[in-house]
């Protein structure tokens, strides 16, 4: 069975590939080399953000190990319901958004289209379960350095009563939720504009751009989406699920 | 409509005076649908795993077993829905050239940290 | 004294009819540019007036160190000064200065291609530079920032209430046109190269600079956020900074440093890149080595990732990893040796001659040897603990980036002047400035050798009277190197109407670029060159003007 099917257009392409589709830039000598040099572009452009992101997982681990016992109390005080279904839509947008490639690559529009509304409407699903953890958090006062206080950490809770803290300690739980606001804030401003660049790619699809050979941007917003979703696939258990067993 | 993908066979060889910038062809390569969906739902029982597992005490595995479903789910995204499994040398590298450096920037950083009270990290 | 000087003649020479500069006309065909020469025209001017801004910085830096007593400014105003110093000189001068120039002019033709791969990005890339300098503008005007350009914390983030908020942005907005540049370069190299130009036909120009781009793209996105963690510890009191919250300062400075010292190699790799091709042309010999030159340049790259926390041994962190550090920073010198090395081999038997770019040239070696060297002293643990946070540390980087990467930059002004202009610049007074600068430099910054290492502290406004004579010397030797900097400004800006009409290759240099017209044509190439000869083969060079009329464009 094979996994992979050549395009259709395969044999042809070399004939496309020697007029001029409009969308061909005048410094490259052919579609096939500008497709090869925008997502090696954008490849490049996701080094820097694992190196972004990485400067924040490198702060979690040193401080995690530090003061591990805030940081438990701290991912307990977290909805795990939350994390799990916003992982889920992740997950969930990502295939969409593949689904979406595979539409502009086998140059159906309705599907192109389809499968990028639903992907924004994946991403927003997202960004309103985290709008409301994080009105959540600002009711419970763990907002660092704004309305901070460890008070509802320091004596466990109904489903953690065990997750007592001494008070040093318990401040030390500001550590934990810095690094949570900048990481999933960080992640979601990635996802805000993932979103509205989707916005502004479905308008260009529904105008056709991107089925006529012209599948650079959607493959290379995929690739960008995608690694957003990664960010989380790896924000998920390192901020939701420590010592959850306890 | 399928046709046997023949890795050998490109569509124009490279003059071997000509410069390598001749285009790989590998990004014509469309995956199908069902791979996608195949994936996505190994994502999603993998991510249910790493929820249900961190219910079960395992210590300071549990660290690891979360981290080391993380990388799963990681590789999945990035060998299938990035297409990195049918991508040039290049891309590949390039991948790995970013994994490179976020580990030097961790590793390296962590010897100070690890070293500076040695057995009370 | 003999020259390799070959101008058209002058009573019939004309400019080509048709270049890059007169092929459209109008502010909007500039600001809205994709042609990747009239962007590197922009971010010459650019960059030459942030230049000047950070030299009158220094002017009053030399001025107030005069004297042993903080009698011209307070010393708050002098922490502004050299905090304004260090962010212009580093963010938006010596980063930009030889990539957005002349890379970004050269690259493209050097490989063959007719533009970078992403025009747009570059045209971004530059509007993001121009934002950076006018926030920083902005910071000046607003009181200034006087963390140094280091952001240290705690003191950036709990004890200052300067404009510290903007100057962080401000650099992140550079970091950001610095990584697309990087970006643009690196995608060009590997992907649009002419037919027949393999990667080792490339000049050692390219080499060095996709090197660069290396560092560019990785290193600089976590500079990016630090500074966004900096900020946001000031604006909102996160505190993973702060000891009191429970935060460590050193971890800024682990992330800091894992930037700025790759920096120092995306500041002087583009350097090295100039030196390679004015050695070369000017002693009429390919360079020696050219396989060990290049994958120098891209093993500087990857050990400059290796060694960043030498910046900080007496920062508090574990004897254990300063002496990993430290051991790492001694292989680091190596690859920058063997350049050094192939450089002098390349001399040895060459038929030279001393025009300017070349006149430049010499400077660097001998002052990034010296600078270099005083590197590897700095990165021993013991000597680090005497001579850092002292003036033998301004020095050492002085000596490198200044008698180093500024002498190579404006070796490269130079050298490719008559490309980008169609024009030559004059030979004597340009002469004359350079040894201006070369005795100007060495009268500034040796004596601070020695004032380092009998312990005058650095960022200091006052000082110990028994340090004033070095001081003296330094200052008044500020005055002759700014002399040395103002007649380029000068009379490049005179060459421009009244320079002699170079000619396509004035120098008969080897290289594409030098194979077309001057200025170019805005497409550079009439039609795609087919490369079959090597880097500065200068027998094939002689063999085709023996025997082809030289098309000029």
């Amino acid at each position: 069975m094979d996994s992979q099917s050549v395009a259709a257009q395969t044999v042809e392409t070399g004939h496309i590939e020697h007029e001029h589709p409009p969308f061909l830039r005048h410094h490259f000598e052919n579609v096939a080399q500008q497709r090869e040099a925008a997502t090696f572009g954008m490849w490049l452009f996701l080094l820097t953000e694992i190196m972004f992101f990485g400067g924040l997982f490198c702060a979690y681990l040193i401080f995690r190990n530090w003061y591990y016992p805030a940081f438990v109390a701290g991912s307990h005080s977290l909805h795990i319901w939350a994390g799990t279904l916003n992982t889920t839509l992740l997950i969930i947008s990502s295939f969409t958004m593949a689904m979406a490639v595979h539409a502009a690559e086998t140059r159906v529009r309705r599907s192109l289209m389809g499968w990028m509304i639903v992907t924004i409407i994946l991403g927003c699903g997202f960004l309103c379960v985290k709008a409301y953890e994080w009105h959540d958090e600002w009711v419970e006062h763990h907002v660092p350095g704004l309305n901070f206080n460890p008070a509802t950490l320091e004596h466990g809770t109904k489903a953690y009563p065990d997750d007592t803290l001494a008070p040093d300690m318990a401040q030390k739980t500001s550590v934990y939720f810095s690094l949570y606001f900048a990481m999933t804030g960080m992640h979601a401003l990635h996802m805000i504009i993932g979103v509205s660049l989707l916005t502004i790619l479905l308008i260009g699809a529904y105008k056709g751009k991107y089925v006529d050979g012209h599948v650079a941007p959607i493959e290379n917003f995929g690739l960008y989406w995608h690694f957003v979703d990664i960010v989380w696939i790896f924000l998920f258990p390192l901020l939701y699920l420590i010592s959850r067993h306890q | 409509m399928e046709q046997q993908q023949e890795h050998h066979h490109h569509l124009h060889v490279p003059h071997p005076d000509m410069g390598p910038s001749e285009p790989t062809h590998h990004e014509e390569h469309i995956v199908t649908p069902k791979v996608y969906l195949i994936v996505g739902a190994s994502l999603l029982v993998f991510t249910a795993t790493t929820t249900a597992v961190s219910y079960v005490d395992l210590g300071e595995f549990n660290a690891v077993v979360a981290l080391a479903i993380a990388c799963i789910k990681m590789s999945l995204v990035v060998l299938f829905f990035m297409h990195v499994k049918y991508s040039s040398k290049l891309t590949r590298l390039t991948v790995a050239c970013g994994f490179f450096t976020f580990l030097v920037l961790i590793t390296m950083t962590m010897t100070d940290y690890i070293s500076r009270a040695w057995g009370r990290w | 004294m003999s020259t390799i000087v070959s101008l058209p003649d002058q009573s019939t020479a004309t400019l080509p009819k048709v270049s890059y500069l007169n092929k459209e006309y109008g502010l909007k065909s500039w600001l809205l540019t994709g042609d990747h020469k009239r962007i590197a025209v922009l971010y010459m001017i650019s960059i030459t007036f942030f230049f000047f801004i950070g030299g009158a910085m220094a002017a009053l830096i030399r001025l107030e160190l005069l004297t042993p007593t903080t009698d011209l400014l307070a010393a708050d105003t002098y922490n502004k000064v050299f905090t304004a110093h260090g962010l212009i000189m580093v963010f938006l001068f010596l980063v930009p200065s030889v990539p957005a120039t002349i890379g970004n002019f050269l690259i493209p033709i050097m490989v063959g291609a007719k533009d970078l791969a992403f025009p747009k990005i570059n045209l971004l890339s530059w509007y993001l530079y121009i934002a950076a300098g006018i926030m920083m503008i902005c910071v000046l005007v607003f009181g200034g920032v006087d963390t140094g350009w280091t952001f240290t914390t705690p003191l950036s983030t709990h004890y200052l209430n300067t404009n510290v908020v903007t100057a962080g942005l401000a650099v992140f907005v550079a970091g950001f046109s610095s990584i697309f540049t990087g970006l643009n370069f690196i995608v060009t190299i590997h992907r649009m190269r002419a037919p027949g130009m393999t990667w080792f036909r490339l000049p050692l120009f390219v080499w060095s600079h996709y090197a660069a781009s290396i560092l560019m793209v990785l290193g600089t996105p976590v500079l990016a956020i630090t500074l966004v963690l900096v900020v946001l510890e000031r604006t909102i009191g996160i505190g993973v900074f702060d000891p009191s919250k429970g935060g460590d300062p050193l971890l800024f400075q682990h992330l800091f440093w894992f930037y700025s010292h790759p920096a120092v190699y995306i500041m002087i790799l583009p350097g090295m890149g100039v030196i390679s091709e004015v050695i070369s042309t000017f002693s009429r010999k390919r360079v020696f080595g050219y396989t060990a030159v290049a994958f120098s340049s891209v093993a500087i790259a990857v050990f400059g990732f290796f060694v960043w926390a030498h910046h900080m041994f007496i920062m508090g962190i574990s004897n254990y990893s300063a002496l990993v550090f430290s051991l790492l920073t001694m292989l680091v010198a190596v690859p920058s040796a063997i350049k050094i090395f192939n450089w002098s081999a390349t001399l040895y038997k060459g038929s030279i001659t001393f025009e300017t770019p070349m006149l430049y040239a010499f400077g660097f070696l001998g002052l990034f040897t010296i600078g270099g060297l005083t590197g590897v002293f700095l990165g021993s643990l013991g000597m680090d603990i005497h001579l850092t946070e002292t003036y033998f540390i301004v020095a050492h980087f002085h000596f490198v980036m200044v008698g180093g990467m500024l002498m190579a930059y404006l070796s490269g002004v130079h050298f490719w002047w008559p490309k980008i202009t169609g024009r030559m610049y004059p030979e004597g007074v340009s002469k004359l400035a350079a040894v201006i600068t070369f005795v100007g430099f060495i009268l500034t910054f040796f004596p601070q050798f020695i004032l380092g290492y009998l312990g005058m502290p650095r960022r200091y406004a006052a000082y110990p009277p028994e340090f004033q004579v070095l001081n003296v010397f330094s200052s008044a030797g500020a005055s002759v190197l700014g002399v040395g900097y103002l007649l380029p400004l000068l009379y490049l800006t005179w060459s421009l109407k009244y320079g002699k009409i170079a000619g396509a290759n004035p120098w008969q240099a080897t290289g594409l670029e030098w194979q077309i017209q001057s200025p170019p044509l805005t497409e550079n190439f009439a039609e795609t060159p087919i490369v079959t000869h090597e880097a500065y083969d200068y027998e094939w060079l002689a063999n085709k003007t023996r025997n082809e009329v030289q098309t000029v464009g």
